[in-house]
């Protein structure tokens, strides 16, 4: 295992930031607002910044494990606070950077208690960088469980709820339906791991320890899909998928960008870095039913986007469906369609933060969400208009900007062997296409409505915020050889496991 | 004999009465606000002097064992009770006459929660064990104006009563059978005892069981904690959550483990039973619960159910794990009590509608309640995470079986995130009703402070409290 020869120990100096600024912000006086956001605002920049360097840091051509720290905890269980990088993870870490960075410019214009939420926004994000870091099973799990902790006081305390008419979704219920499914998700992870850790007899919670161990055909078989199904539930899995919108409606804005951005990654981070690593032959046998629930996720979730009449359901809807194509990359278990797979867990997370940020522009002013109300929007705002416009044709996979390159090597990868449901995938773009295209035509486009003459675009912070996005969608679908080396290092080093076991 | 062995066993008696006589000469008019500190002063005193203490040994006929075991919770119980007696003051001042008794009572129930975990015999554990039922009996009907205290008082002693009797009923049958009352006796006894006598023996201890189940509030001997944990005074019921249940524990590891071990596969499957009974009827039952005291009783009904599991396959290991998570349990609980108590004393609410906009009047008592409640949750960060995650490994090492009942575990402990997240609801959500800022006082504030840190303690590094432990339950001398 290559380790670099860094003096600083910049993983663990990156996985306190977020905790160190919580902290800090615990000590500021409720009162001082404006202390508030610069101590915010710093964080978030710092972390922007060492998440860069943790991605320049890393090394495609040393490949396997880099960076590499080791900090003694509870030898009585072998568990030690293990943090590296690879070639998957480094990736994730700068989409983390980015995302959070642009959430919390969003998030400069909340009023509401803004300190107990900066604490409990940098709370979440401290153990989005744990998981990816974490090559420690326990403390994958543990800092996977703090991910999850502080949502549902996110969305209960600062979210928002949506009035259909007939009925209304209150924030408290997106709230406890999304802190409840998650957690249930939890449940079968956790029980999975304590097997795994008691089956290989190491008495070592180390990731690459216990990938040492071989475990029974029958073990993999029955323990596996614990770890496909609960991840796979925070990866927005069909049919254990309806929290999220529900969930990421609810939300203020910055939470909604980072859950669907980020944290839905976490899901199938999981699946691969610990299902797939630790029990090939579970993930080969398995495969062909987590394509046909991913290809479910892809064609239903489309087809559920087609049929909202908010807003942010529709996004909410479509971030289901594009996690079912990262889904059915990793199904594919070929080096092409994982690496489109990766590749589009970050394209996703850009992409649907722009998304949030825009609707969360329009939301903030006007109130509602629903799409009939709306009409003529671009003349308000051009900037809002061409953004949407962006993240859109990003979404439905136009040559040229993020998606396409993602969604192209995971169809690739499909092709090999499941011909059909490379078919079905593109379909599911098709559906994508129109639900955008339908979206910006009655809400951007058409006769203006006058109800919305006040309407403005942007403030400066969340101009910026959609700049940083918009180019970063340009960046990785006109240079992935940005990514892709990393990438590729990364899928090649975990498949050369997977199909030597298989 | 040489008494210098349980000096910070008599030191406590001593301060009993020192309380008690302090109160006696004072005057019929003074305050007697000086009494919390000076029980305060003296239990530190006590602590301070067992850590200095390294003698170990026991009295004659192994009565009374002072070992590493007993050691650690001549630490731990003085210690909780320090913060119970740090929690009451304002509670005692506001609500409560005849603070003197009070202390004393308090000082004296330490002594015999101390006594429970060292006795090697079981007459002494049941007299320890009554000792401390008088002084919560007393304690849990301290309220006299108020009714439900009162009723609290009579429940916990008719209930208590039949208890104490199962268990010397059943007592009486082991001494019957094994002709011993020392636990290294009984053990030798059963070791090489006629197979005939299964029968009786299975009465035995299936009595014993029953009676300590009561002491520890597991299904279905659970019936008086709701109602006594809501009618008793704030402070009692966390001296009954926290202290009380920490030494019956205590107690039932050593006396299952050093004297019950050879009969083993007699009393396993029947303490599994209520382990699975109690943490899911514990669980279910809290959902339903909108006094904030009674779904704490719930929820520490299932808590109960985890650590029994521990002591269904009980050996070095899974001792060691039930007590790592007993203290941060203890610690954990110790931490929503103050918060209960805190906020009761300037609100005088106790349900989940007068916590409503906690968040806004005593945001440091908001928080203290959340820290604690997604540590019972199990939650990582905080104390409930890595001690459960401890607990459920040591359990699952015994096989596929025992895996499975982990899995059962494992969802309830998800179950009881969504009544926690109800509390949490209320108070982050909720708007308040009514009132401004509450000023909670210096010294609650330093006690819910000190409380929160240590649940991170514990929850962040929990090593040197897994090492303290293991010494511990390395001094235990089971016999299987």
């Amino acid at each position: 295992m290559p380790t670099t020869s860094l003096n600083a120990p910049l993983l663990s100096i990156l996985l306190a930031t977020p905790f160190i600024i919580a902290v800090a912000l615990f000590f500021v006086p409720s009162r001082s607002r404006t202390a508030i956001h610069w101590l915010s605002i710093a964080g978030a920049t710092v972390m922007l910044l060492l998440s860069v360097a943790v991605f320049l840091a890393f090394q495609p051509a040393a490949g396997g494990f880099q960076l590499d720290e080791r900090y003694a905890w509870l030898p009585q269980l072998g568990i030690t606070l293990h943090l590296a990088t690879d070639g998957i993870a480094a990736p994730l870490v700068l989409l983390t950077g980015v995302v959070i960075f642009c959430g919390t410019l969003v998030s400069l214009k909340m009023t509401h208690r803004p300190k107990d939420y900066f604490i409990l926004l940098f709370t979440l994000v401290g153990g989005v960088y744990g998981t990816f870091l974490s090559l420690d099973l326990f403390f994958l799990f543990f800092f996977y469980e703090i991910a999850v902790l502080p949502m549902y006081l996110l969305i209960g305390v600062w979210g928002s709820s949506t009035d259909f008419g007939t009925f209304l979704r209150t924030k408290e219920y997106g709230a406890m339906k999304l802190t409840l499914v998650l957690v249930a998700g939890s449940i079968p992870v956790w029980v999975a791991i304590i097997a795994t850790f008691l089956q290989s007899g190491l008495g070592s919670m180390d990731l690459p320890v216990l990938a040492q161990a071989t475990y029974s055909r029958d073990f993999q078989l029955v323990f596996y899909p614990m770890f496909m199904i609960g991840f796979g539930i925070l990866a927005g899995l069909f049919p254990f998928h309806t929290w999220s919108p529900d969930g990421h409606v609810a939300a203020p804005t910055a939470v909604s960008m980072l859950h669907a951005g980020v944290l839905m990654k976490l899901g199938a981070f999981g699946i691969i870095r610990v299902g797939m690593l630790l029990m090939p032959e579970g993930a080969a046998a398995w495969a062909p039913v987590l394509l046909v629930l991913a290809t479910v996720n892809v064609v239903y979730g489309a087809l559920s986007a087609l049929g909202q009449t908010d807003l942010k359901y529709v996004i909410g809807y479509s971030s289901v469906s594009h996690m079912g194509y990262v889904l059915m990359g990793f199904a594919s278990m070929s080096i092409v369609g994982l690496n489109g797979a990766v590749l589009q867990m970050v394209s996703h997370g850009i992409m649907t933060a722009l998304f949030f940020t825009l609707v969360g522009v329009v939301y903030d002013q006007a109130h509602t969400r629903l799409i009939a109300s709306f009409g003529g929007l671009a003349q308000k705002s051009k900037f809002v208009a061409v953004m949407f416009a962006i993240a859109g044709f990003a979404s439905l996979g136009l040559p040229g900007l993020s998606g396409f390159v993602a969604e192209f090597l995971i169809f690739v990868g499909l092709f090999e062997r499941y011909p059909l449901f490379g078919a079905l995938g593109i379909a599911g773009a098709a559906t994508t296409a129109v639900y955008i295209l339908r979206l910006m035509a009655t809400a951007f486009f058409g006769p203006a409505n006058p109800r919305w003459a006040t309407l403005h675009g942007p403030n400066r912070s969340e101009t910026l915020a959609a700049v940083i996005l918009c180019a970063s969608i340009f960046a990785v679908g006109l240079f992935p050889s940005l990514l892709m080396p990393a990438i590729s290092v990364g899928v090649a080093s975990l498949m050369s496991t997977v199909l030597g076991a298989g | 004999m040489d008494l210098s062995l349980v000096q910070p066993e008599l030191l406590l008696a001593l301060l009993a009465f020192v309380v008690l006589g302090a109160d006696l000469l004072m005057g019929r008019g003074s305050s007697r606000a000086a009494l919390g500190w000076v029980t305060v002063a003296g239990l530190v005193w006590v602590l301070w002097f067992s850590f200095e203490q390294t003698l170990l040994g026991a009295l004659p006929g192994a009565v009374y064992r002072v070992d590493l075991y007993t050691h650690l919770f001549r630490g731990l119980i003085p210690l909780s009770s320090i913060f119970v007696v740090l929690l009451s003051m304002q509670y005692v001042t506001k609500r409560l006459k005849h603070p003197g008794e009070y202390y004393g009572l308090v000082v004296i129930a330490t002594l015999a929660m101390v006594l429970m975990v060292g006795a090697g015999e079981l007459i002494t554990a049941y007299i320890a064990l009554e000792t401390l039922n008088f002084c919560l009996y007393v304690l849990a009907s301290y309220d006299k104006p108020d009714l439900r205290s009162n009723e609290a008082g009579v429940k916990y002693i008719v209930l208590s009563a039949l208890a104490s009797a199962l268990l010397l009923y059943g007592i009486s049958f082991l001494y019957g059978i094994t002709g011993a009352t020392s636990y290294a006796a009984i053990s030798g006894a059963l070791a090489t005892a006629d197979p005939a006598l299964a029968g009786g023996l299975t009465a035995a201890l299936l009595l014993i069981l029953a009676g300590l189940g009561f002491k520890l509030a597991a299904v279905p001997f659970h019936a008086w904690t709701p109602d006594v944990y809501e009618g008793a005074p704030t402070p009692v019921t966390a001296l009954i959550a926290v202290g009380s249940k920490t030494a019956a524990f205590a107690l039932v590891i050593r006396l299952f483990g050093e004297a019950l071990g050879p009969v083993a596969g007699l009393w396993q499957p029947a303490m599994a039973l209520l382990a699975v009974a109690s943490m899911t009827y514990g669980n279910l039952v809290a959902i339903q619960q909108t006094n904030v005291k009674r779904l704490l009783a719930y929820s520490s009904i299932s808590q109960v159910g985890y650590l029994l599991l521990a002591l269904a396959v009980l050996s070095e290991s899974t001792a060691a794990a039930a007590l790592v998570h007993l203290a941060g349990y203890a610690v954990t609980n110790l931490t929503a009590f103050a918060c209960v108590i805190a906020y009761q004393n300037h609100t005088g609410k106790e349900d989940l509608d007068g916590f409503a906009g906690m968040a806004e009047r005593a945001p440091l008592l908001a928080f203290g309640m959340a820290v604690a409640l997604f540590s019972l949750a199990g939650m990582p960060l905080f104390a409930g995470f890595v001690t459960k995650f401890y607990l459920f490994i040591a359990v699952a090492q015994n096989g596929a079986l025992w895996l499975g009942l982990v899995g059962i575990a494992v969802v309830n402990s998800m179950i009881s995130l969504y009544y926690y997240l109800k509390v949490l609801k209320a108070a982050y959500i909720g708007a308040p009703a009514q009132g401004g800022r509450i000023a909670i006082g210096p010294v609650l504030s330093l006690t819910v402070v000190a409380l929160v840190l240590l649940v991170f303690a514990v929850g962040l590094y929990p090593y040197p409290l897994a090492a303290i432990v293991g010494a511990a339950t390395d001094a235990l001398r089971f016999r299987f």
